[in-house]
C-alpha cells in the first residue's frame, strides 16, 4: 500500500466528460447554453421570447430539465420549436453525462442553439459543469439585489447574468447599480443585460450577444 | 440530492485514477469537505457505502472526511473572517458586501491504494 497524494476535484469526472461534450457539440456547431436560475426566476419565459425574436435567424431548441413535471417543454412546444422534458431523478443539477444522454435523446440539429433549462436553484448547478459553452444565469429583480453576497459561486462562473421582470421596477426596491456593482466584484468580465421578457425591453441587446457567441464558436475551426 | 450527484462523480473519478495510476485496490479516500459545503456527512457516508460497491476497486475502502473551514471576505474593510462564527456581517466594520472565499470545496486529498 501507498499513500498518492491527489488534490483533485470530487467530480473531476465530471469535467474531463464536459470537456469532452463540448469539443463534439462545437465539431458539429452547437452552441450549448446552461441557463440557470432561482424556481420561477423566468427561465422558460426568456427562452420562449428569445426564440420568437430569433425566428427565422437561428435555430433553437431547448432541453427542460425539471424534478418531474412536463409544464415547461409543453409551453416551448407551442411556439413550434423542438424540445425535450428531462427528468432529473430527485438529482438538483444536471451533470454532464445527465446532459450528454438528454441530447442523444434529443438529437440536436447541426449549426443550432440549443437551451438546457437547468433545476431552478442557485447552488447546485454551479457546481457541475454540464458540456455548455456558456453559463448564462438569471437573477429577477423580486428575488433583491443581494443574492450575488448570498450565492457567490454562481455570479462566478456564469459568463452572462439577465437580469429580468425589468418592467417590475415600480414595485420592488431593486438598486440595479448595486446588483450590478455585487456580480461585477465578483466576476469582472460577466456580461450584464437587464431585461423585461414580458415587454421586451432590453431583450434585444442579449439576443445580439446571442448571435456573436455563435458566430465566435463557428470560427473556431 | 446533493450528495448522490457527488458521490457518483467521486466514485467515477477515483476509476480514471486506478486505471491512470495503475492501481488495484483502493484502500482509503481522505476528502477534504468545506464547512459550508452543504454536503451532509452521515447521508454522504451511506451514499458511498452505497455506491463504491459498484466499483471494483473501491469496494473495500474507507472514507475519510477532513473539514476545510469556511472563510468569508469583507469588499468593505478587506478583512477576512470565520464564517461559520459572524455569518454575513463583517464583525470588523458591520459591512454586509461580503462573500464566500473558501468553505464550499470537495477535494480529494489523497488515497491509500496498491
Ligand atoms: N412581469 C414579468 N413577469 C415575468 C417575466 N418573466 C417571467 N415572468 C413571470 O414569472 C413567472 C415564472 O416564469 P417562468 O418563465 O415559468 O420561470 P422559470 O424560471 O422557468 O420557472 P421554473 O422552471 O419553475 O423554475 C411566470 O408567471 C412568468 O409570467 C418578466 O420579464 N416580467
Ligand atoms: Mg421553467
Ligand atoms: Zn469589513
Amino acid at each position: 500500500m501507498k499513500v498518492i497524494e491527489l488534490n483533485k476535484k470530487a467530480t473531476a469526472a465530471n469535467d474531463r466528460d464536459a470537456e469532452e461534450l463540448r469539443r463534439k457539440l462545437q465539431a458539429r456547431d452547437v452552441l450549448l447554453i446552461n441557463l440557470m436560475s432561482a424556481a420561477g426566476s423566468g427561465k422558460t419565459t426568456l427562452i420562449s421570447r428569445t426564440i420568437r425574436d430569433l425566428e427565422g435567424k437561428a435555430s433553437i431548441g431547448v432541453m427542460e430539465a425539471d424534478l418531474a413535471s412536463e409544464v415547461d417543454a409543453e409551453a416551448i412546444e407551442a411556439l413550434g420549436a423542438r424540445s425535450i422534458q428531462v427528468h432529473t431523478g430527485g438529482c438538483c443539477h444536471m451533470d454532464a453525462s445527465m446532459t450528454r444522454q438528454s441530447l442523444e435523446a434529443f438529437g440536436a440539429e447541426s449549426g443550432s442553439i440549443v437551451f438546457l433549462e437547468n433545476v431552478g436553484n442557485l447552488i447546485c448547478p454551479a457546481e457541475f459543469d454540464t458540456g455548455a459553452h456558456l453559463k448564462v444565469m438569471i437573477l429577477s429583480l423580486p428575488e433583491g439585489d443581494d443574492k450575488p453576497l448570498k450565492y457567490p459561486l454562481m455570479f462566478a462562473e456564469s459568463d452572462a447574468l439577465i437580469i429580468t421582470k425589468m418592467d417590475a421596477a415600480p414595485y420592488f426596491d431593486f438598486d440595479l447599480e448595486a446588483a450590478k456593482r455585487r456580480a461585477l466584484a465578483l466576476n469582472p468580465s460577466i456580461k450584464i443585460f437587464p431585461v423585461s421578457a414580458k415587454t421586451g425591453e432590453g431583450m434585444g441587446e442579449w439576443e445580439e450577444w446571442l448571435m456573436s457567441r455563435k458566430k465566435e464558436l463557428m470560427r473556431k475551426h | 440530492m446533493h450528495e448522490m450527484g457527488i458521490i457518483i462523480n467521486l466514485a467515477e473519478t477515483l476509476d480514471d485514477t486506478a486505471r491512470e495510476e495503475g492501481l488495484t485496490n483502493i484502500a482509503r479516500v481522505t476528502l477534504q469537505v468545506g464547512e459550508v459545503s452543504g454536503i451532509m456527512t452521515d447521508l454522504f457516508e451511506d451514499c458511498w457505502n452505497y455506491f463504491k460497491k459498484k466499483h471494483p476497486v473501491l469496494s473495500e475502502s474507507r472514507l475519510v472526511l477532513e473539514t476545510i473551514p469556511a472563510v468569508t471576505y469583507c469588499s468593505s474593510c478587506e478583512k477576512t473572517y470565520e464564517t461559520v462564527k459572524y455569518g454575513r456581517e463583517c464583525p470588523y466594520c458591520h459591512s454586509g458586501e461580503t462573500w464566500l472565499v473558501q468553505g464550499n470545496e470537495c477535494v480529494i486529498k489523497e488515497i491509500e491504494a496498491e
